[in-house]
């Protein structure tokens, strides 16, 4: 079978999607840019409920982190994959990393549910407030990653790929791994730091 | 006897083997375990430093091996680090009217 291929390279023989994506993540930069801060301005703010360093579990959190970085690996295999057009590796790096992120996403919701248990609400305090809004933004932007992947290992399984294969799991992968180098920063402001 | 192969067209565009990939994200688990290990050791005052070092660096490495920004057009580094510079600028800017760097 074969793809529907539609060429997107410009006058300039940069590729529009590429140019459009890279754009898209330098304007995610000034998004998450601005949660870091207010994160950091406010996360010294309890006025009730626990503080950071009662409730932070580190050596869980690094786990959540160990696996997130382990999933940018098997991106970049299924992008690799996709390079040397090896369909069975693409859908099985996809796949792969799809199930780390849900792994993530798992262990952020047993996270949350557990911070909520020990009194740590989204209007407890400032910090709380604030932790959230930055870590569950993340956290749907993992979410609508996992989405992504799984719609194109059943598009790939399709064969109805718009545009070029390994172009389209690059795109994919791009986001991918704007996430990952997110929570790389997260990790280190948010939980490694004390206040 | 030497198995050498004809790098792929990907490892050609790219400068990236898998096995490169791999070497990649061994480094960044190592420097992930430095980094956990500042929760339970102490650096004294090394310890912020250090912390935002290997941040930078593991940041640098997985946008410009993983994400290939390296080897790709600068037309996509300028426009990426043109955003990320931008929101440091602004936010460092944003924080220190808040004299957060005072506190």
């Amino acid at each position: 079978m074969t793809d529907v291929t539609h060429d997107h390279a410009s006058s300039t023989g940069i590729s529009n999607v590429k140019l459009g994506m890279w754009a898209f993540l330098g304007s995610e930069c000034l998004l998450f840019g601005g949660l870091i801060s207010t994160y950091m301005l406010y996360r010294g703010r309890v006025t009730g409920g626990p503080r950071p360093s009662q409730i932070f579990d580190i050596p869980f959190t690094s786990v959540s982190s160990f696996i997130l970085l382990m999933s940018s690996l098997t991106m970049v295999l299924a992008v690799s994959a996709a390079h040397k057009e090896d369909d069975r590796k693409i859908n099985l790096w996809l796949t792969v990393t799809a199930l780390l992120g849900a792994t993530f996403v798992g262990g952020q919701v047993y996270e949350f549910t557990a911070f909520y248990k020990e009194g740590l609400g989204f209007s407890t305090s400032l910090f709380g407030s604030s932790f959230y809004t930055l870590t569950g933004f993340h956290g749907v932007h993992v979410t609508v990653g996992i989405i992504m992947l799984m719609s194109l290992v059943g598009i790939l399984k399709r064969s109805k790929v718009p545009g070029k294969k390994a172009e389209v799991v690059e795109m994919i992968g791009l986001y991918w791994h704007f996430v990952d180098i997110v929570w790389i920063i997260i990790f280190t402001l948010v939980y490694l730091i004390p206040v | 006897m030497t198995t050498e192969t004809a790098p792929s067209t990907h490892e050609k565009e790219h400068g990236m083997s898998d096995a490169g990939y791999i070497r990649i994200a061994l480094i960044l688990a190592a420097i992930t375990a430095l980094e956990v290990s500042t929760y339970y050791v102490d650096f004294g005052v090394l310890f912020l430093p250090a912390l935002l070092i290997m941040m930078v660096v593991k940041f640098v490495m997985v946008v410009s091996y993983f994400m290939h920004l390296k080897f790709d057009n600068k037309v996509f580094s300028f426009l990426f680090y043109a955003g990320l510079f931008l929101a440091v600028g602004v936010y460092i800017a944003f924080l220190a009217t808040f004299k957060f760097f005072l506190q």
